[in-house]
């Protein structure tokens, strides 16, 4: 690989004279950023070769019967659902936390305690599979009963309730499992607001609510933001955790707390791979693909929303 | 001359502002324990019942009372510094939820024979994961192998050579790889290996390059953060002694950011030991112990956990009992690596004179 790459001219001043220790050194390190290269163009190109068999296939051979398609798009459904009701109580908490370690924790306390919420990330998401179903979706099961019968009414808790296998309980679980990727970017952005600005507020005599409304969360809005479509990705792509709490039916619907739910697109693939033979297997990759490529389009967003701000 | 004429205004501000004592928050809460203790008496106890309702009581106790007393800028600020300590103390519930349940019931079949046992002819109880923990440590250690080079060259790439074009698309590369789902890297290695080896193929390596695919940006961008913190006036030190610029990066910039790398690669790790989704379309299980990573299916322990739930064998609260004491074991092995890294940070940190 390193000889494909031209050697560039010497700049400078600290290379007087290229010596044969440098060049292989310089090469060794070129090619290793070149593998990164390699190995994302693999992933890529692997996955489509893959997958093509699934997207020309006749349609009443993909299972389902009604084309790759109308298959995906019940996953993608069930896939935008989870995230997005793990982002909805996910992210105001997250930054709840990130407030309270960055401007509301004694001080001293501010990095053990960010250490506790780090330790949510540590636990392997089969882990929190396992705890979902025996421990929290059971516990949760008398809340459902309660939403079904007074809040029956709105299509979102229509019921009925046998369960705590839901759609509703996979987005909590998620919740949890992005709570410390949100709330880690946000307390950097929070700890990184202007301390003047913050001295200046309470100097006019502003409670503390008001200066971190006026002076902190105006300068933190965009890394939220960031933060928040960063714990999106984790939560589109996380798998095992969905696959063991989730209760699958098929079919479109709102309802979160019923046990009949559309599948995720991971959790799907992790569920149908290890009995799927031919033909199944290459539309199983090509959900992945699917995946992959929606992931790779929020975290793009998120990057980019970075990028503008620490320009900006 | 007018100003002096001018009669003293009525004072404004901290003489007459009025504050709640500052026993009141805790009187607050003594008194909204109470009150959702007996209303729960006559409804039906429960723990969590009574601590949601005990919260919500406390809150409109407190900011009715700052209202009234305080007026409602403070009254709202009360309210708010209610909410941000409700967001943690309710992010420590799963926590300790998690924690309590996996050590209680892992600890029923955290004994001798689940280290020293594989599942090979075991029907029923006893057996134990062996096997699965040879496995996990086999293919995490190949991923180590294959990911900490790799990652680290390519850091140095990225902050000793990088310029122009080049080094912003492998900057950009790494961040679409940190975001790949865990899943579609084992998808990756799947169709890579399944290509050449044919549809049926299962093996240790396909397990390990699924993981690298995930471990290889969290290693570049945890040395990449510490290279850039060396100081200039180091490199030029050794510049100015003639060192050639390769060994300058060998000993001077790796050698004193030793520390941060290492940590960084521990935390790594960390991250990929717990992966269960790569190693499910990859490694798949097996019963028996293998010890070659070229030959044949692997266990591990998240996939054998995952199976010992999904797919259990009789009597199954034998299975499930393997399932904990596996997960327990990987939250044991995950905590040790963070433990180690925060040791080795904390020991060759350099010491702040």
């Amino acid at each position: 690989m390193s000889t494909t790459t031209p050697t560039r001219p010497p700049e400078g001043r600290n290379t007087v004279r290229q010596r044969p220790g440098d060049r292989v050194f310089r090469g060794i390190a070129t090619a290793s950023g070149l593998t990164i290269l390699v190995i994302l163009a693999g992933v890529a190109a692997f996955l489509l070769y893959q997958a093509f068999p699934a997207l020309v296939a006749p349609s009443q051979d993909v299972a389902g019967g009604e084309g790759f398609w109308k298959y995906t798009a019940e996953l993608v459904f069930g896939t935008a659902l989870s995230a997005a009701l793990a982002l909805v109580i996910g992210a105001p908490l997250g930054v709840g936390i990130a407030l309270f370690i960055t401007h509301y924790a004694p001080r001293r306390l501010a990095a053990p305690l960010g250490y506790v919420i780090d330790l949510l990330a540590a636990i392997p998401s089969i882990v929190y599979g396992l705890w979902g179903v025996f421990v929290f979706a059971p516990a949760l099961v008398p809340v459902y009963a309660w939403l079904a019968d007074n809040l029956g009414w709105l299509p979102l808790f229509a019921g009925p309730v046998s369960s705590g296998r839901t759609m509703l309980t996979a987005g909590l679980v998620l919740a949890v499992m992005i709570l410390p990727v949100i709330t880690a970017l946000s307390r950097e952005v929070f700890r990184q607001t202007p301390t003047l600005q913050q001295e200046a507020a309470l100097a006019l005599g502003a409670t503390r609510w008001e200066m971190v409304k006026y002076a902190v969360i105006p300068y933190g809005k965009s890394g939220v933001v960031a933060a928040s479509m960063l714990g999106l990705g984790r939560a589109l792509g996380e798998t095992m955790a969905v696959a063991a709490v989730l209760s699958v039916a098929g079919g479109v619907t709102f309802n979160l707390i019923s046990t009949q739910n559309p599948g995720t697109i991971a959790a799907n693939i992790a569920l149908q791979f290890p009995e799927s033979t031919g033909l199944g297997i290459n539309v199983l990759v090509a959900t992945g693909l699917v995946l992959f490529v929606i992931t790779f389009l929020v975290n793009f967003a998120a990057r980019a929303i970075v990028a503008r701000t620490s320009k900006g | 001359m007018t100003q002096l004429t001018t009669p003293p205004r009525p004072a404004i501000g901290l003489g007459t502002t009025r504050h709640l004592p500052a026993w009141a928050p805790y009187a607050a809460l003594a008194v909204a324990a109470a009150f959702a203790g007996a209303v729960l008496a006559l409804a039906g106890f429960s723990i969590a019942g009574w601590l949601v309702l005990t919260a919500v009581v406390f809150v409109v106790l407190l900011v009715v009372a700052s209202r009234a007393v305080e007026g409602p800028r403070k009254a709202t600020d009360r309210f708010v510094t209610s909410l941000v300590v409700g967001a943690f103390l309710l992010a420590l519930v799963p926590l300790i939820s998690v924690a309590w349940t996996v050590i209680s019931n892992g600890a029923a079949r955290f004994d001798v024979e689940f280290f020293t046992y594989s599942m090979r002819g075991i029907v029923g109880e006893g057996g134990g994961a062996a096997h699965a923990l040879a496995g996990t440590l086999i293919i995490t250690g190949i991923t180590t192998l294959i990911s900490v080079p790799i990652g680290i060259l390519t850091a140095v790439y990225l902050v000793e050579y990088g310029r122009g074009a080049v080094a912003r698309t492998i900057t950009f590369l790494i961040d679409v790889m940190t975001g790949i789902p865990s899943i579609v890297a084992g998808l990756f290695a799947f169709a890579l290996f399944t290509l050449i080896l044919g549809p049926q193929a299962r093996l240790g390596i396909m397990g390990s390059v699924a993981l690298c695919v995930l471990m290889i940006p969290v290693v570049v961008r945890a040395t990449e953060e510490i290279l850039r913190l060396v100081p200039h006036e180091l490199r030029e030190a050794s510049y100015a002694l003639g060192v050639p610029k390769w060994r300058t990066i060998v000993k001077v910039v790796l050698r004193t950011s030793v520390a941060g790398i290492a940590t960084g690669v521990t935390l790594a790790i960390a991250r990929v030991i717990g992966e269960t989704a790569p190693l499910l379309v990859t490694v798949g299980l097996t019963t028996a112990i293998n010890y070659n990573p070229f030959e044949g299916r692997m266990a591990t322990l998240p996939t054998f956990a995952w199976f010992s739930y999904a797919a259990p064998s009789l009597p199954v609260q034998a299975s499930l009992d393997r399932a904990w004491t596996a997960a327990l074991l990987l939250v044991i092995l995950v905590m040790l690596f963070n433990l180690i890294a925060r040791i080795v940070s904390r020991a060759f940190s350099p010491k702040t004179r």
